[in-house]
């Protein structure tokens, strides 16, 4: 059995997760000026599964694969495809867009990219954290009219061909499908990988390309509009009582519960 | 945004369960900080009085029966019912703890060493109120112990016979923020993680951070002067704390909570209460100097041949890396074993393979391109030159923690192992590492170390950028032949470097004894003298600090 596959993988630079979100003033968006932004984690884990199948391959001796990573969005997304490429990827592209781009816009870029491209499997996060929309992976399928694996949990690569278990409500569940293939990401499938500092250093002089979305040609206008973004109501802090007399007093006068 | 994945998170099923299973994750603020937060909740905050209690076992030995060299000064009085009376008539009644079993949490110390056997806790909640129980404490000559949140390691918060504790737990309010200045002013038994999460909401960060964050009072922190983990860049509390309030034992209270940054009036007071462990009077409000918080912060760790090579990776580090370095903390191969052995944060080791010595580094600034540019050709010219062997650079929040979990997991670790003999030790940075091959030859060559052997393991990290060397030595249990074996020789051999047998702990009760060895005579006597003067009935803390 001898495979080469190309493998494609989707990432999004996002707020970094452990980053308090703050709504802007106006109320129409959340604040991302200097706030911590990272690599989406679902696609820090699709990235390593990319680069785990391309190590088994070249372990087992059964085949190849090269790894690309492509992201879409301003320049600061370059950061988070060097990561990517820290982390082991052949090589990178950047769609250049400075507008909002919703998953349809971002899914019909994606199938500009694989239309040029012609990966075998394409693997992007279940949701991005930022907008949790988790839709970009299916538009793309049906953009494509490719198979797709969705949650994936488990990921065995066969010849052509892939069976995956994903995660369903009240249990698993396991496919097999041909490739190509569209494949999202759930959280169990690995543990991403730690960018070392030789990974580092090699993933300067890997290739980034750089591309428009003009160039695509593709049209990104939204088709949603965002009316509100708001924080969720906040929570009362709780409060010590001295004595259940205390306790009696403020839950009928404080809380009007009595 | 990420709220509604984090609501989701909690009871959606679980297809979407995001990102709920990764540790650490679910704290909020941008930089390491709220990050440790999470890791020392998993480690101490949770941690309750409560369950501490519980964990105890009923027949472990009184401090006074395993030191029987300690005898009480039958001049304190003991406890009468009078007493009561009078502490009843000041505070409300859940301000008094007498129930043997809450009792047990108070009475204990963290390293589950030393057990007193007060019968009452105290929580003032104002001033005022320490103010008028020290004062009767004082005039009735009933000793008393100060408690923050008990993480000291040197026996210092818990009582040594039946001293009456009084803890802080109640007086914890934010009293005012100088959003220009970044002064704040805060009651003494405020928990220094709620304190740094309130300042980081402001963009401003407390200039200390410890492992114990989310259980020790800034109260006790500086009654202990404590150093930690951001000493190296934002200096110690005696050059942070900018003022504090304090009641004497006669009662006085002591208003010198200056937010001023520059104040040469008279005697610097304040610096004298600060590391004083509770044997002068009780710091009940504290005036400290925040930094404002960096925007960009990277974490590094490191896998190196040999300590030499630790201290060529510092060097440089200072020249290259030089206002951005904000930590430098080395471990060795056996701690972070331990680390694997015990806690979830060792579950994934981040290198490769194994290295005799470990760094991790911080570096915080306003930058991110120039910190990342800084810090990536300071990596590359270590790893060309051979200097360090591997090493990986953490990408996001997430990996942060970790890194950071790995080195804070280090003390637990040790806990979990065993009986911890701890040491920590100030000296010149050369012969830091020597001191903990030495111990590890002594051991052996007296037979006790090693496998079924009554010592476990010797083990050396710390704070390389302040020279202070924490050394832990895993026991089966405390025993008389192994601290003979450990004690006075790992004092002798610090004296001899000219460093210090206390770098942050304190003295405590552990430690008294061992003053000799980092002060003179005419030290020791001079602070005698400053005890005596400022509590002449010796009601604070006795038995500890002073020989
Ligand atoms: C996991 C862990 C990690 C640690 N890491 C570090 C570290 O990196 N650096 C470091 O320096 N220390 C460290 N420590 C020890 C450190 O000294 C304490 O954690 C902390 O500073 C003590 O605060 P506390 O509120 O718990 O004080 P306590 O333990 O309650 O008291 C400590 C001493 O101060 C006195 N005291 C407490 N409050 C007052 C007050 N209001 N007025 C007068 N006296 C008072 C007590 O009588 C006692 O002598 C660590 C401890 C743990 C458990
Ligand atoms: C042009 C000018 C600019 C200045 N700028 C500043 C400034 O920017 N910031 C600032 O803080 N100050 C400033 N000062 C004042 C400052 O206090 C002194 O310049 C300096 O710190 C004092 O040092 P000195 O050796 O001259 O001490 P002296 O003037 O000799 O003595 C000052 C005091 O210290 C005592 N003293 C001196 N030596 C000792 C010793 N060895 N042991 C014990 N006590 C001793 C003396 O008895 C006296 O009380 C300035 C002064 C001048 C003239």
């Amino acid at each position: 059995m001898s495979n080469n596959l190309r493998i494609l993988v989707a990432t999004k630079r996002v707020i970094d997760y452990a980053v308090k979100i703050r709504v802007n003033a106006a109320g129409t968006a959340v604040e991302t000026a200097n706030v911590k932004h990272s690599m989406n984690p679902f696609d820090e884990i699709g990235t390593e599964q990319a680069i785990q199948i391309k190590e088994g391959l070249e372990k087992a001796k059964t085949g190849k694969a090269e790894v690309v990573v492509v992201s879409c969005g301003p320049a600061k997304v370059q950061e988070t495809l060097r990561t990517a490429l820290a982390m082991g990827a052949d090589r990178a592209i950047h769609v250049e867009s400075n507008d909002e781009l919703q998953p349809l816009a971002v899914a019909k870029v994606l199938k500009a990219i694989v239309e040029k491209e012609k990966p075998d499997l394409v693997i992007l996060g279940k949701q991005a954290i930022d907008d949790d929309s988790n839709q970009t992976g299916q538009m793309l399928a049906g953009l494509l009219n490719w198979p797709q694996a969705t949650f994936a949990s488990k990921v065995e690569l066969g010849e052509k061909a892939m069976t995956v278990t994903r995660e369903v409500d009240g249990g698993v569940e396991t496919i097999k499908t041909a490739l190509p293939a569209i494949l999202t990401t759930d959280l169990r499938l690995n543990t991403p990988r730690y960018a070392s500092l030789p990974n580092i250093m090699k993933a300067k002089k890997k290739p980034l390309a750089k591309l428009t979305v003009a160039e695509l040609g593709v049209d990104v206008k939204p088709r949603l509009e965002i009316l509100k973004v708001a924080e969720p109501a906040k929570r009362q802090g709780g409060k010590m009582v001295e004595s259940v007399d205390d306790l009696v007093d403020k839950l009928k006068n404080e809380a009007k519960v009595l | 945004m990420l709220p509604i994945t984090r609501r989701l998170l909690a009871n959606a099923p679980r297809r979407l369960q995001a990102v709920s299973l990764r540790p650490n994750l679910a704290l909020t603020t941008v930089a390491r900080a709220s990050v440790t937060a999470s890791i020392t909740r998993s480690a101490f905050s949770t941690f309750s009085k409560a369950s501490f209690a519980a964990t105890l076992s009923k027949d472990k030995a009184f401090t006074a029966d395993k030191y029987p060299h300690l005898q009480r000064n039958q001049e304190f009085k003991k406890l009468a019912d009078d007493d009561l009376a009078f502490f009843k008539s000041i505070l409300a009644p859940s301000a008094l703890t007498q129930d043997e079993g809450d009792l047990e949490a108070f009475n204990n110390d963290w390293m589950q060493k030393y057990r007193g056997q007060s019968k009452l806790v105290l929580k003032p909640s104002t001033t005022e109120q320490v103010s008028q129980i020290l004062k009767y404490c004082n005039d009735n000559k009933l000793a008393v112990v100060p408690q923050g949140g008990n993480t000291g390691l040197v026996g210092g918060a818990v009582p040594v016979f039946d001293e009456i504790i009084i803890s802080t737990a109640n007086m914890s309010s934010i009293r005012s923020f100088d959003n220009v200045s970044g002064a704040l002013v805060c009651d003494a038994g405020c928990i220094l993680e709620v304190l740094d999460n309130h300042l980081a909401e402001r963009g401003y960060i407390m200039p200390l951070d410890l492992g114990a964050k989310g259980s020790c009072h800034i109260g006790g922190n500086v009654a202990t002067n404590a150093g930690g983990l951001r000493l190296l860049r934002y200096g110690s509390l005696h050059g942070t704390v900018l003022g504090l309030e304090v009641v004497l034992p006669d009662g006085t209270i002591l208003d010198n909570l200056s937010t001023l940054r520059k104040d040469n009036t008279g005697y610097d007071l304040k610096q004298l209460f600060i590391g004083s462990e509770g044997s002068l009077g009780i710091i009940t409000g504290v005036s400290i100097l925040a930094p404002k918080r960096s925007k960009a912060i990277n974490v590094a760790l490191l896998g190196v041949s040999s300590f030499e090579q630790v201290q060529n990776a510092f060097k440089r580090s200072r020249d290259e890396l030089s206002e951005i370095l904000s930590a430098f903390e080395f471990w060795d191969k056996a701690s972070i074993d331990l680390v694997k052995q015990h806690l979830v944060a060792g579950a994934n080791d981040p290198l490769e393979s194994e290295h005799p010595f470990y760094i991790l580094i911080e570096t915080s600034g306003s930058n991110k391109d120039h910190d990342d540019e800084k810090l990536n050709n300071y990596l590359e010219g270590l790893l060309t030159d051979e200097v360090v062997q591997d090493g990986v650079v953490a990408q996001d929040t997430t990996q942060f923690n970790n890194l950071w979990a790995i080195r804070e997991g280090i003390p637990e670790a040790c806990s979990k192992t065993g009986a911890v003999y701890k040491y920590d030790l100030s000296m010149p940075v050369p012969v830091l590492y020597d001191m903990v091959e030495d111990m590890r030859t002594r051991l052996d060559e007296n037979g006790v170390l090693g496998e079924g052997k009554p010592v476990k393991c010797v083990v050396g990290f710390g704070h390389i950028g302040d020279g202070n060397l924490h050394l832990n030595i895993m026991a089966e249990k405390y025993t008389d032949e192994v601290t003979g074996l450990i004690e006075p020789f790992v004092y002798e051999w610090t004296a001899k470097q000219h460093g210090s047998v206390s770098a942050e702990h304190g003295l405590g009760l552990m430690k008294t004894g061992a003053l000799h060895y980092s002060k003179s005579p005419s030290m020791m006597k001079l602070m005698r003298n400053v005890k005596d003067m400022i509590d002449p009935k010796g009601i604070m803390n006795p038995y500890k600090f002073l020989p």
